[in-house]
């Protein structure tokens, strides 16, 4: 078995070196080449901290063009220079900021971000593994992502500004370098960009899956992974058969704007003048670019998914409701998500039949979603719940994801997306099911493993803070913009001005504006916290949520190849909180049912006759003995 | 604590007075050069006083939430002195968990009632009716669930909150329970799922019709053009290659349709009769959006897509029904085209028959005199020669 193989070598390597090995690293390889997963996850997180903060100066921003669109500020001019003149965001720019802060909200925090954080910290971790299967290419993974958010970030120096299409980039508005200002060289950066990230995307997740296939510990077999590493698997799966098509549809799309091909391209005329284009289509470009896009949002939110059902287990101190039927889904929605990516073009002038279809496959994905939810819901029921913040970014994650996924049921049928189609409406939902849902269990799993990343623990009345601003605020945003959706207010107009139906809504935005600034100036304490916390946090103990799974078996000084002696062997799926007749309220997977005879239940050995009969035997001898009582 | 640090009266004298100097500094500086500039007044001054207030505003808030935050905690530690247990975190979040499941019904309520108001008025077109049942009803049953399942969510976390006296009740599974609620949401969103289809095919799956009236719109950076076919009913074809200054949307006047062509500046629609939008881009994708009519397809270069409709509400009472004498339907963008994108909007009134027919009456024809010297044509009825086609072409 490679498992035994790779743990054999793991010890040979302890024992040979010892720990000067370890100590002997220079500051280059430590912390910034580092080839160990956690360090790693520690550089995915602060870069993708780092890019979030960026993302949402970008919203606040935009968002103060949007309540006061008549307004002038000079000290915008004195930070933006030419992109505000006149002390306001130029109508150009106002596209840059949001089509650079859906992009790097989507791409480099909530997918790097997230996945690259929890997947290379909790893998080797939770599934007993020294490190992942390719160490060096996980590195080049982290560096290619911190190139691209490099590259990305660099179009903000460019004359023209950062690339302004929309993040779905279609051409060919993103296309025609002369279009707008946005679609010349800060496209090309962006492109460029889109390409390094995917690179990244896929050397991470070729990693993730094999780490997981090959690399489980003794007696890990795949029904007693955490459903977080059920949910960073499967997310790696998706990723890697999704990104690429991304990549196609990009290239096809560098091809167009710099050889003169005419993939996306047909009977344009640009500004009076015709173009040599013949024979494309810009549906193409949107098939290509959903077919990633619509994976991309699962992408998105099932790591999330996967870290709330984990921390609401051990914060409820009671297994997950139904654990079987959580894998289920989270496979049906992997599956089902490939399927799917029409409901993003129903009226794009796609053939009307395929729309039809399209539909009947986006509501039965909510089925599975449906499941999840209830499957959380009662995993609350009856528990002892502690309120960590971790789990109330969980619980978060949950409300959000009720919220927003309800008004995908509108979304997801096309007699009524006709007129919902790219209002606020779309922005209010999937800034709540896939936004601010993936945030909280992003921000969820830092809090609950934050101590097992610096061996610190985070502040928790400045995490309580925390969540109750950014999760009041969140809902002040995004509840109203459904209405303004409602009343065909559309996304992405630079100012609401020019339409006399739509100028009551203006007070409405200055609400939603000072809604935004509120929950952003909560990531303060959020910042503080963490920054803090590494330094002079609370030193943290090994086990200190008394958590079942593996990563807090290991010592809480990390060491490259996580335990310091054997890997542990695990017995027992991770959920055993408040078994009856155990001693504490949760078992490790680490101990075995022979020394938890008390606690033991014919379920536990649904597929192991042996251990069924010895139980049997047990149970008959304290029946016996207490017969004889 | 990391606020330690910073609560001792040292440090936070020092940090008052700096932003006390700060201020008072900016302050001067803004009157000095406000005192210089007199004369200039080109570029709008900085307001550094304003800045410099926030700024002050927030490290207040700051040092507020810290000031609370040190109280907490020299309360919870006098609980332990005495022997007592100290705050109790868990039972404050799940009051505060209630307060907030109670307070967000209400602004649920409020927002439903109060933005809810706001939206859109009755659908103003025959297939928009439909699209509103089922609104209504997936709003319905959508509704249920939201409230059923946040007042579970927040009313579980009040009621099951931590106690060191429970354990929490063992239940890793049960089947009955989750085949119910995966079979019950199948069952209701297949309900939404045939009724959906159904109004979509019905929506989009039309045929022409005798009778039909076709306009043409395109869309372009950044206005929409609009053109009605004259009295032969017909629109002539277009062709990209033969746009030009007088020609903007390339039409066909190698035939005949096209000469009857109108070009008309608002969208005049007679209520009750089939339109057949007609619906192009020139440059980058576009999307026709009428709202009121519950009508959206995006205009896609090189891809001419069209979507029928027929209008029920004129203008007239619909202006009545609103109360709102101002009102008018609009056709805007709704797909973002470039800078200019917020601002691509056109009236549509829809009207009686006679009102429209005498409207179109009005319209000058799409062939208007700088066309016809561009194409060299003596008359508007003379057919076309070979040679002024390829200077046709040539431009």
């Amino acid at each position: 078995m490679s498992t035994l193989a790779v743990h054999d070598h793991g010890v040979a390597h302890h024992d040979d070196h010892g720990h000067e090995h370890h100590h002997n690293q220079s500051f280059l390889s430590k912390y910034v080449f580092s080839m160990d997963h956690k360090m790693i996850a520690k550089q995915f997180l602060i870069t993708g901290i780092t890019m979030a903060v960026i993302a949402m100066i970008l919203s606040i921003l935009f968002r103060i063009q949007l309540a006061y669109p008549d307004k002038t500020f000079p000290l915008l001019t004195t930070l933006l220079g030419r992109f505000a003149p006149n002390g306001r965001i130029s109508a150009d720019f106002y596209l840059s900021l949001v089509t650079i802060h859906g992009t790097i909200m989507v791409f480099f925090v909530l997918t790097a971000g997230l996945s690259g954080t929890f997947a290379n910290l909790l893998i080797p971790l939770q599934v007993g593994a020294r490190d992942m299967a390719s160490p060096f290419m996980n590195m080049l993974s982290y560096w290619f992502f911190f190139m691209a958010s490099v590259v990305m970030l660099s179009s903000f120096l460019v004359q023209k500004g950062p690339a302004s299409g929309g993040w779905t980039i279609y051409p060919p508005l993103s296309a025609l370098p002369k279009a707008m200002p946005g679609s010349g060289e800060g496209m090309t950066l962006w492109l460029i960009s889109m390409v390094m990230f995917v690179a990244s995307s896929l050397m991470g997740g070729i990693n993730y899956v094999s780490t997981v296939l090959n690399m489980r510990t003794k007696g890990m077999d795949l029904w007693k992974m955490p459903l977080t590493i059920w949910a960073l698997f499967l997310t790696a799966i998706l990723g890697i058969l999704a990104f690429p098509v991304l990549v196609a549809g990009v290239v096809l799309l560098i091809f167009d704007r710099s050889f003169g091909t005419s993939f996306y391209l047909s009977d344009i005329v640009l500004n009076g003048v015709q173009q040599p284009y013949e024979g494309g289509s810009p549906i193409l470009f949107q098939h290509l670019f959903w077919f990633l896009g619509h994976p991309e949002v699962y992408i998105v939110i099932m790591p999330a998914m996967g870290i709330s059902s984990e921390v609401m287990s051990v914060n409820s101190r009671k297994p997950i409701f139904g654990y079987h039927a959580m894998v289920y889904s989270l496979i049906g929605i992997t599956v089902l998500s490939f399927i799917v990516w029409g409901h993003h073009m129903f009226v794009t002038g796609m053939n009307p039949f395929l729309g039809g279809v399209f539909m009947i496959t986006t509501l039965i994905i909510a089925v599975p979603s449906a499941v999840k939810t209830f499957n959380w819901l009662a995993t609350l029921w009856r528990g002892n719940i502690r309120f960590t913040p971790a789990m109330l970014f969980a619980i978060g994650m949950v409300s959000f994801f009720i919220s927003g996924g309800l008004t995908g049921i509108f979304l997801g049928n096309a007699a009524l997306d006709i007129n919902l189609h790219d209002t606020y409406f779309v922005v209010a939902h999937f800034h709540l099911v896939m936004g601010s849902a993936a945030i909280f269990g992003m921000l969820a799993g830092v809090y609950h493993w934050f101590p097992k990343m610096f061996g610190k623990m985070m502040d928790e009345k400045l995490g309580y803070l925390h969540f109750w601003l950014t999760f009041i605020g969140a809902y002040l945003v995004f509840f109203p913009m459904h209405f303004m959706g409602l009343d065909g207010v559309p996304r992405r107009y630079y100012a609401f001005t020019e339409f006399v139906s739509m100028q009551r809504w203006l007070t409405v935005n200055t609400f939603i504006t000072w809604a935004a600034i509120m929950a952003a100036c909560a990531q303060v304490a959020f910042l503080y916290n963490f920054i803090t916390s590494i330094f002079i946090g609370k030193k943290a103990t090994q086990n200190p949520w008394e958590a079942n799974t593996l990563e807090w078996t290991t010592p809480v000084e990390h060491l490259h190849g996580n335990w310091p002696g054997e890997i542990p062997t695990v017995y027992r799926w991770p959920y055993d909180y408040s078994k009856p007749g155990a001693e504490e309220d949760y078992i490790p997977q680490t101990v075995p049912f022979s020394q938890t005879m008390s606690s033991n239940q014919a379920h536990d050995f649904e597929d192991n006759p042996k251990g069924l009969e010895e139980l049997n035997k047990f149970n008959s001898t304290l029946k016996a003995n207490e017969q004889v009582k | 604590m990391g606020f330690r640090k910073f609560i001792n009266s040292k440090t936070l004298l020092s940090f008052i007075t700096a932003f006390m100097l700060l201020g008072t500094n900016l302050l001067m500086a803004q009157t000095e050069a406000a005192a210089t500039t007199g004369g200039q007044t080109d570029a709008p001054q900085v307001d550094w006083t304003g800045v410099a207030y926030y700024v002050l505003l927030f490290f207040l808030v700051c040092l507020g939430v810290a000031v609370i935050g040190k109280i907490l905690k020299i309360y919870d530690l006098t609980l332990k002195i005495q022997g007592k247990k100290g705050m109790k975190w868990n039972t404050v979040m799940a009051v505060i968990c209630l307060v907030f499941l109670l307070a967000g019904i209400y602004g649920a309520y409020w927002s439903f009632t109060v933005q809810g108001s706001m939206t859109l008025p009755e659908a103003a077109s025959e297939h928009g009716v439909k699209i509103d049942e089922m609104f209504t009803v997936t709003t319905v049953l959508t509704m249920i669930v939201f409230f059923i399942t946040q007042i579970l969510l927040f009313g579980f976390l009040f009621q099951y909150r931590h106690s060191d006296k429970r354990r929490a009740h063992f239940l890793p599974h049960n089947n009955t329970i989750e085949k119910i609620w995966t079979i019950a949401p199948a069952i209701v969103l297949t309900v939404l799922v045939v009724f959906g289809f159904f109004t979509w095919q019905k929506i989009m799956n039309t045929t022409d019709t005798k009778g039909d009236i076709n306009i043409d719109i395109t869309g372009h950076q950044f206005a929409w053009e609009l053109r009605y076919p004259g009295k032969d009913g017909v629109l002539g074809p277009k062709d990209f290659r033969m746009v030009s200054a007088a020609n903007k949307l390339g039409v066909n006047f190698k035939k005949r349709s096209s000469f009857d062509d109108l070009q008309v500046d608002t969208m005049y629609l007679p209520v009750n009769k089939s339109i057949r939008l007609n619906i192009q881009a020139l440059d980058v994708i576009h999307s026709v959006y009428m709202p009121h009519f519950r009508v959206q397809l995006n205009a896609v270069p090189g891809l001419p897509t069209f979507f029928k409709f027929t209008p029920t509400i004129t203008t007239a009472q619909m202006r009545t029904q609103l109360d709102d004498p101002k009102f008018e339907y609009l056709v805007y963008c709704n797909k973002i085209c470039g800078g200019g994108h917020y601002n691509m909007q056109k009236v549509v009134r829809v009207v009686t028959e006679a009102e429209y027919q005498a409207w179109l009456s009005r319209q000058k024809p799409y062939l208007n005199d700088a066309l016809r010297k561009e194409l060299h044509f003596a008359a508007a009825d003379q057919p076309k020669t070979e040679s002024q086609n390829r200077l046709a072409l040539n431009n």
